[in-house]
């Protein structure tokens, strides 16, 4: 519990500052895209733009959602883990946006079209399977289904883990299978620490100083 | 399907599209004044033709800030931003191979028998989307007959420019460079193969392939190689840089076709880049009358 102290925020300012401020902040690229709608900044092809966009915001909101615990056993500021909840959401609030966009704009509703994607296309399967891992975790993110499922709820919210593989997975399958992988790259890489994080935690229980808490 | 109503749009109800529209309005007029400040130029002097589709032409804008020329960048929009490096002048090409009269050849001394025409084509990217462009060029077939090609050509084989220093993305191995494509004999003489060297009335812009490329409009936008500085005719099939990077996802013919999808893309439907609902693929792009012919007896799943 050592050092703790030094790295809180005050806790008028945590929940009347700093905690609205993050969640503007949320919410700047879906500001941004309606933007870039709006003035018509979104290059040639603005639906491609427009779901690629809200497709890494996902992945990133999932990244930064497992990064707050990573960031607590790193320096002790356990504060953050009080925005899990909220970057969780804004992680299946860019999700569903993105699925929409791919739903709508880019497929029109024609179900038997995206039907044939599902099946046919190893990379739109993938996202879709993580999709709906995601959805029960936002389901089930009130203070009551917390209660109700009490030790369950844990259990469930591992999902996370597949689910931020499967989304990586999908945007690496997505990309060239030789020329475009960087970015998709970028992702695994940050992904595998910080799950590596976690493995490197759970084997070595010792190691991890400050209990454990919701 | 039940849940069809709801979602029975017209393009009309779509706010963006009315942007859209707005835009093309105001490109077209900046286009006519243009033109008519440029007329007495190069346009004027371009012969219409009857391969021309007269279908909506896609904004210059579009076709020169959204385009895949990984030489540089893998990014739509990194051509348009670093292209400016390639120094198209002076420019040559060694032609090579099955021929009669090879050689190395300056590039006006390329350009110099040939009067330039207009041809209006439908173009396919395999990754779904389309254009329609008014290219400015000359036929493929005029080129390639100048250097007399003996019997044994059964191909003709295309090289870009490989120069790291003025193609930054080749410093990267996303492709092996230089970048190559080819074309079959009969396919390369077709009259809708056609090199171009300007669009809208326009010189090519370097991320459209300055100063002169390949148009194939039967076959995906990547058949239609860049910026070129070799062509050789061979007796075998060529490989292509494509070919050879996913052998498994783009084939020699690469004709644009409904029925056989890419993994990644399916190639039934394309979106017109502009237009807000997805349009159907048509076989050969539109082309079938003019090029199904060159095909026959192709199983074209195999040959893809």
């Amino acid at each position: 519990m050592r050092a703790q102290t030094s790295v809180q925020i005050r806790e008028p300012y945590f929940t009347k500052v700093f905690k609205p401020v993050v969640f503007a902040l949320a919410l700047l690229p879906l500001a941004l895209l309606g933007w870039g709608v709006w003035q018509d900044t979104l290059g040639a092809n603005p639906i491609e733009t427009i779901t690629r966009s809200l497709g890494e915001w996902t992945l990133r909101f999932l990244l930064l959602t497992l990064l707050l615990s990573t960031l607590r056993q790193a320096t002790g500021w356990v504060q953050g883990i009080r925005l899990r909840r909220m970057l969780g959401l804004f992680a299946f609030f860019y999700g569903v946006l993105h699925l929409l966009s791919y739903l709508w704009l880019d497929q029109f509703f024609d179900w038997a079209e995206i039907w044939y994607d599902i099946v046919e296309r190893p990379f739109i399967t993938v996202g879709m399977l993580a999709f709906v891992l995601m959805t029960p975790l936002a389901l089930t993110s009130f203070k009551a289904a917390i209660r109700k499922l009490g030790r369950n709820w844990q259990r469930l919210h591992t999902l996370i883990y597949p689910l931020a593989v499967l989304g990586v997975l999908h945007f690496w399958w997505l990309a060239d299978s030789k020329a475009r992988t960087e970015v998709p790259l970028i992702y695994a890489v940050l992904l595998a620490v910080l799950l590596g994080e976690r493995l490197w935690r759970w084997s070595v229980p010792r190691f991890s100083k400050i209990p454990v808490t919701r | 399907m039940l849940i069809k109503r709801p979602f029975d749009l017209t393009d009309n109800d779509v706010t963006d599209y009315a942007l859209y529209q707005r835009r093309r309005d105001f490109l077209k007029t900046l286009g006519g004044i243009a033109l008519i400040g440029a007329s007495g130029l190069p346009l004027s002097a371009a012969a219409k033709s009857t391969f021309s589709t007269d279908e909506e032409q896609t904004p210059f804008d579009d076709i020169t800030t959204y385009n895949n020329f990984y030489e540089f960048g893998t990014d739509k929009s990194d051509p348009a931003q670093y292209a400016s490096i390639m120094k198209t002048s002076p420019w040559s090409v060694t032609v090579d191979g099955e021929c009669a009269k090879p050689g190395k050849l300056n590039l006006e001394d390329i350009l110099k028998p040939h009067s330039k025409e207009e041809r209006i084509y439908r173009l396919r990217c395999v990754e779904g989307w389309s254009m329609v462009i008014p290219w400015l060029g000359f036929p493929l077939a005029d080129l390639l007959k100048r250097f007399e090609p003996t019997s044994k050509a059964k191909y003709v084989s295309f090289e870009t420019l490989f120069d790291p220093e003025q193609m930054p993305g080749q410093k990267r191995n996303v492709l092996d460079w230089p970048y190559a494509e080819g074309l079959r004999m009969d396919e390369a003489m077709h009259p809708l193969s056609f090199i171009a060297t300007g669009l809208y009335g326009k010189d090519l812009l370097n991320q459209n392939g300055a100063p002169l490329r390949l148009v194939v409009p039967w076959k995906y936008g990547f058949k239609s190689i860049k910026s070129i500085v070799k062509i050789s005719f061979v007796e075998e099939q060529p490989n292509t840089s494509w070919g050879r990077s996913a052998p498994g996802e783009y084939g020699f013919y690469s004709n644009v076709n409904p029925e056989v999808d890419h993994p990644r893309w399916s190639q039934r439907k394309e979106r017109r880049i502009g237009e807000f609902r997805k349009r159907d693929t048509l076989m050969f792009n539109g082309y079938a009358e003019q090029v199904a012919s060159l095909y026959s007896g192709l199983d074209l799943r195999k040959n893809y």
